[in-house]
This record gives structure tokens, sequence and C-alpha cells, in this order.
């Protein structure tokens, strides 16, 4: 076989460079792998201007045009001007105008508004009589960032809503008051905000990355092949590698609760098996769409790199680190189709709110439905043959 | 079934590509129930597309035909049940031990004690003491026979191994083989593929492919009449005589085999005119005989360069 061997033993005086020789051969391989796999590469200038872009555009610290709801026990002009003052601070955004408590407190316990504005009966003619009614504005608190600009602008409202009403009296003297009620969390404490977002935060972290490299695990170590010669259907082989992370989940959301109770004095006010059942429900929507991921990546980094343009999105448009409500429509948007969105309004309200099941129709179908979503895709995605 | 009860594999006209490459062209063949079928070929031949086929791993882009009487395109299903397939890479669980693995098999497969049958096959293969050691750091043998052991486990009328004994020990190798015969003598069906010339001759019957093509197939003996191939063996003083007959009329083939070396050829007359000059000296001794079936292939393998390559 000395025809394969055409040129003799490397030259001793060549190795005086062999750190240089060897390093650099260990980087043209390495750049070479990285241009074969085009994902990674598109990843390499997707992540930083897509996620720029994106969340340069949609974060908003000091959110405007917050949905608000009205109880309005008084329809007189004095109230419309109120109203309309409100609304002209950009701070509050009528969106619901119902005439019974228990509507206007379910409102704000769903999260459907953050705040709601109480007009009394008999408010136009006490002011006119010179009582000095009070006008109460509840503020959901559990964000206190998304509150605080909005509540500071309070106290600014009597004047502007006096300027357009001159013939009320004398101006100095205050014809009302408002009296702010910042609910759930009156003493704006940012860890009972906090602390319910990281339940989410953190499963949707681990749960993401326990799935998504389970397909990809099987390809990779050539175990699939033996896999799909066996007699297993793809709903099987998904069932089979979710449920038991159900489990650690599970085991992980009752350590980060109990660790916010015990350490952080956070409250749960509502049931407790309510939060578990909801908590399995987001757990599985996880796993599903990190399954979903390794059904479509061809190899575990791949997979990984998936979760991670997953996951950013996640925790800055689903409400964890920025008010929800302070993001443009499109970034709403986008929120909603994120399970972890869903997830936070269900733990900020079952623990901080004390909601039930009837406040939290609306995100649990919508976690529900991601879940399925993701399901459908992954089973459709998961290649039965070689093909 | 009267006559499927007959035939294991009955497939015609299988083709396959990937990428604007044909894998597999136009594939036709049989393999009798209780038979060792011997899969031969060059690397890259086609035959473990064959095999995926077969199993319903890969869908041929034409062609039709049945495995163990199920239609290979529309009953996938049904034949995987009745299908043990040994892949040529390890593909069981490196990080579960060997009962575990065996386990997880007879679950899938849907064994009523899938425990027992576990039991059952790790005695079998010898692999008392050992059920709990991962099956990751088995010794290569060893893996193997676990490899076989769970594609066993179900019960299969047929069994597709991918060169089941690459990179093993002849002694591995030889109890490999010895099982595989004990299995067909039990009724079951296998196919096996090979580089191996002394395990192809331990089959019933062999099918050489090359470049997707079948070039050949039948019984070791039939395959090598049918070459119409005339080898002489010489031995003595050999010392660059295989660089001075190579390319001469009627020489197809030089190979040296340690101390002799073969030369082969189809046209018995240009051959030995060929060879005449060096038959008169002394120091070389000619003795005309049947090609071995390494011979054959190594000549079906050059031939078939030539017209596909």
């Amino acid at each position: 076989m000395s025809s394969i061997r055409t040129t003799g033993p490397v030259r001793e005086i060549r190795d005086r460079f062999g750190f240089w020789r060897r390093s650099y051969a260990m980087m043209a391989k390495e750049f070479i792998q990285l241009r074969r796999d085009r994902v990674s590469f598109a990843m390499i200038v997707a992540i930083p201007v897509m996620q720029l872009l994106l969340f340069g555009y949609a974060i908003n610290t000091t959110p405007h045009h917050l949905p608000s709801a009205v109880l309005l026990q008084e329809d007189s002009d004095l109230a419309r001007s109120v109203l309309k003052a409100l609304e002209n601070t950009a701070y509050f955004r009528f969106v619901y105008e119902v005439h019974d408590v228990d509507e206007f407190d379910n409102l704000l316990k769903s999260g459907k508004v953050l705040f709601g504005v109480e007009i009394p009966r008999g408010f136009e003619r006490a002011v006119r009589r010179g009582d000095k009614p009070a006008l109460l504005v509840a503020a959901d608190a559990t964000d206190p960032v998304a509150a605080s600009s909005a509540l500071g602008a309070l106290g600014m409202i009597v004047q502007t809503a006096l300027a357009h009403d001159l013939y009320i009296g004398d101006p100095p003297a205050m014809p009302f008051e408002i009296r702010a009620h910042a609910r759930y969390n009156p003493a704006a404490e940012s860890r009972l905000n906090i602390v319910p977002g990281l339940v989410g935060t953190i499963l949707t972290m681990t749960m993401l990355i326990f799935t998504a490299l389970s397909v990809t695990r099987e390809i990779e170590r050539g175990t699939m092949e033996s896999l799909l010669s066996m007699p297993i259907k793809p709903v099987e082989v998904m069932i089979g590698k979710i449920v038991p992370y159900i489990l650690v989940g599970f085991i992980q959301a009752f350590l980060i609760v109990n660790i916010g109770v015990f350490l952080f004095g956070v409250p749960v006010l509502g049931s407790l098996f309510l939060l578990a059942a909801l908590s399995t429900l987001f757990i599985a929507a996880n796993l599903a769409i990190g399954y979903t991921f390794s059904t479509i990546a061809q190899n575990q980094l791949q997979a990984i790199q998936m979760s991670f343009m997953f996951f950013l999105p996640s925790i800055l448009l689903s409400g964890f680190m920025f008010p929800f409500a302070g993001m443009p429509a499109w970034a709403q948007y986008v929120g909603e189709c994120l399970p972890l969105t869903h997830y936070i309004r269900i733990v900020r309200a079952i623990m901080l709110k004390g909601a039930s099941m009837p406040n939290l129709r609306f995100d649990t179908l919508a976690l529900a439905a991601l879940m399925l979503v993701a399901m459908t895709i992954a089973v459709t995605r998961f290649r039965r043959t070689l093909d | 079934m009267s006559v499927s009860n007959e035939i294991a594999i009955d497939v015609k006209g299988l083709t396959k590509s990937f990428g604007g490459r044909e894998v597999v062209h136009d594939l036709s063949m049989q393999v009798k129930r209780g038979s060792i079928y011997g899969f031969l070929g060059p690397n890259g031949s086609g035959k473990t597309t064959t095999i995926r086929i077969l199993c319903g791993l890969l869908t041929p882009d034409s062609g039709e035909g049945t495995c163990l009487g199920y239609d290979i395109l529309k009953d996938a299903e049904k034949i995987k049940r009745k299908v043990g397939y040994m892949t040529q890479r390890f593909s069981l669980y490196q990080d579960l031990s060997v009962r575990e693995n065996l386990e997880f098999v007879a679950r899938l497969y849907g064994l009523a004690d899938a425990r027992g049958a576990a039991r059952d096959m790790i005695k079998r293969l010898g692999l008392s003491g050992r059920e709990e050691q991962l099956a990751g750091e088995l010794s290569g043998g060893w893996k193997q026979r676990l490899a076989l052991g769970a594609c066993t486990l179900p019960n299969p009328e047929l069994l597709l191994l991918d060169e089941p004994t690459a990179g093993v020990d002849p002694k591995a190798r030889r109890d490999f083989w010895n099982e595989i015969h004990a299995l067909a003598a039990g009724g079951l069906t296998v196919l096996v593929s090979t580089h191996y010339m002394d395990e192809a001759e331990r089959c019933h019957e062999i099918a050489y492919i090359a470049y997707g093509h079948l070039l050949a197939h039948g019984t070791v003996d039939e395959v090598i009449a049918k070459s119409a191939l005339t080898t002489y063996t010489v031995t003595g003083e050999l010392n660059g005589l295989a660089a001075q007959l190579a390319g001469k009329p009627g020489i197809d083939m030089v190979a040296p085999f340690g101390t002799s070396l073969h030369v082969s050829g189809r046209d018995v007359a240009a051959l030995e005119a060929s060879i005449a000059p060096w038959r008169e000296k002394g120091d070389l001794h000619w003795l005309k005989s049947a090609p071995s079936l390494e011979d054959v292939f190594i000549e079906l393998m050059g031939r078939s360069k030539d017209n596909f390559q």
C-alpha cells in the first residue's frame, strides 16, 4: 500500500509552529462545520437582529392606554367629563362600562382590565352641594410598574375635569376627591409580582429543554432507526416522552410555590387545587412545544437554539418583565400566542387575587388550545420513515 | 396465502433515489421461508436501503411486493409486528441496562409477560449475571448478541440483519452464525447483509448487488458457476508478477491471496494465451482451479463499476 503515502514524514522543523498549526486546523474544521449547519448559521444573524428589533419596539415601561372599566352608577355630564379627563391623561382606555359591582370586581380579578373607576350614585349632585364626594379608582397593582405611573397622574384629573365644567364653582376648593385603591398588592411590593411570574418562567425554561432534545437525541444516537422499525405510533411516542416530565415539572412548580410562600411571603389566596391543575396544563403545553421543536430540528444544537428563540419572547412579551398592557397591539398578539402569557395571568390571579375558575376561563382555554396546536404539529411532523 | 407461505419476501422493480441519485435500481428478489439469504455488495451499493424498504422504514419510489404476505406499501405497520430489524449501528439504548432494553422491546410488541420474556432471553443469550449492566458498556460482540436477542424477542417471522457482525471477533462471529442457523432451523427467515465471504458461504442463498443493481443470485455454487470465471492459482516467486499480468488480454482480475496469486478471466483461451510465457518459468507453480466466491464478487464489482459509474 505504498501508493497512499505520497509525502514523507513531516519535517521536524515545522513543529516549532505546532501549537498554531494544530489550533488552526481545529478552527478551520469548526468553521466548515458551522457553515454546513444552515440553521445555526441563520440563527447567528436572526437572534440579535430579530430580537433587538422586536423588543426594542415592543417594550415600554411607562405604559399608556391601559384597559380600564367604569362602574357607572350615575350617567351625568360631570361623570362623563371626569371619564374624558381620565382618558385625556393617555393612561386610561375605557373598554368596559358596567353597572354591577360583581361584574366590576370580576373584570379586575380576571385581569381583563387594570383599572376600574367607580362613579357613585348622586355624584354630580353631591359635587354641586359641595359635599366633596369620593371617586374610587381601583387599580390592579399586582404589577406595580404598570399601575404606578397611571396612579400618579390621578392628582391632576380633578383640575382637568373642572377646566371643562367651569360653572361648578371655585376651582381652588376641590369639589371632589379621587381615592386610589391599589388592589391585591397595596404596598407595591415587586416580589409579589415577580415570584408568581417566576413559577411560569422557570417552568418554561426547564420543560422546553427536556422535550426539545428528546427526538433529536434518538436520531443522533441511532436509536430512532430501530424505534421506527418497531410497532409504535407517533402519538404513542409523544405521550411516552411528555408524561414523565409532567411529573418533573409538577415537582418543580411545587418547589417554587413553596419557596415563594415560605421564604418570600407571597400569599396563595385562591385554590391550591386549581393552581395545581392549571400548572399541569401549562407544563404539558410547554412540553408539547418543546417536543414539536425536537421533531423539526435536525440536531440537538438546533433544538436548543429553537427553544432559546421561544424562551426570549416568552420572558419579554408575556408580561413577566414588562407590563403586557403597555405593549403595542402587534406585540400583544404575539404575547397571546405564548403559553407563559396566559399562565402568568393565571398564577398572579390565583395567588394574589384569589381568582377562581370563572375568572380564568379565557386563559385556561388559550393554554389548552396552544397545547393542542403544538401536539398536532408534532404528531404530523414526526416522521414514520427515514425518507 | 398459499404461495406466500413458501415465500417470505417477494418484491419486484424496487427503485429508490436520494437527492437525484438512484440508490436502488429495479431490484427484484424472492426469499424462501426458513432460509438464510445473504446480501452482498460493496459499500453504498443499496443493501441497507433495500432492507429499510422491506421493513417499511423507507418508501420505494416505484416497485411493489410483499413481505410475509403483506403489501410493503400499504401494510408497513403489520409487517413491523412480524419483522425483527437489526440495524448496522448499535441502536439499543446505551444508557439502559440489558434487562431494561429487552423489557422495553417486549412491551412495545405487547408481549404478555415482558419481564419473563426478557429474563428468558437473558438466559438464552448467556448474559445471566450481566442483566443490570448498561448496554453501552458491553463489548462489541456482546452488543451484537444483545441486539440479536432484542430483535428475536417478539418471535418475528423474518429477521433483517444489516451487517450484524461488522467489527466482531471471529469466535463471536461464529457463535452468532450458529445462532442464526438455529433460528432458521426453527422456521425463521433471515436476510443478512455482510462483507465476509465465509459468512456468505454459510447462507442458503446469496444475492450480489452493486450500485443498486442486483447482479447475481442463487446458491453459492450457482453464483460461482454462472460467473463462467476461470481462475489459476500461482505460487512461487511472485515478485512483481501481479503488476506484469494486470491488464493483459483475457486477464480480468489479479488478486494476491497471502503467498499465492489468483489470476482470473472469463475468456479461458485469451487467459491461457496471456499467462503462457510465465507458465514456462520453473520457479512458478500454476494450478487451474474453481474461482472462490471472493474472486467472483471482486470480478463482478470491477465489471459493474465500468457499467454504472
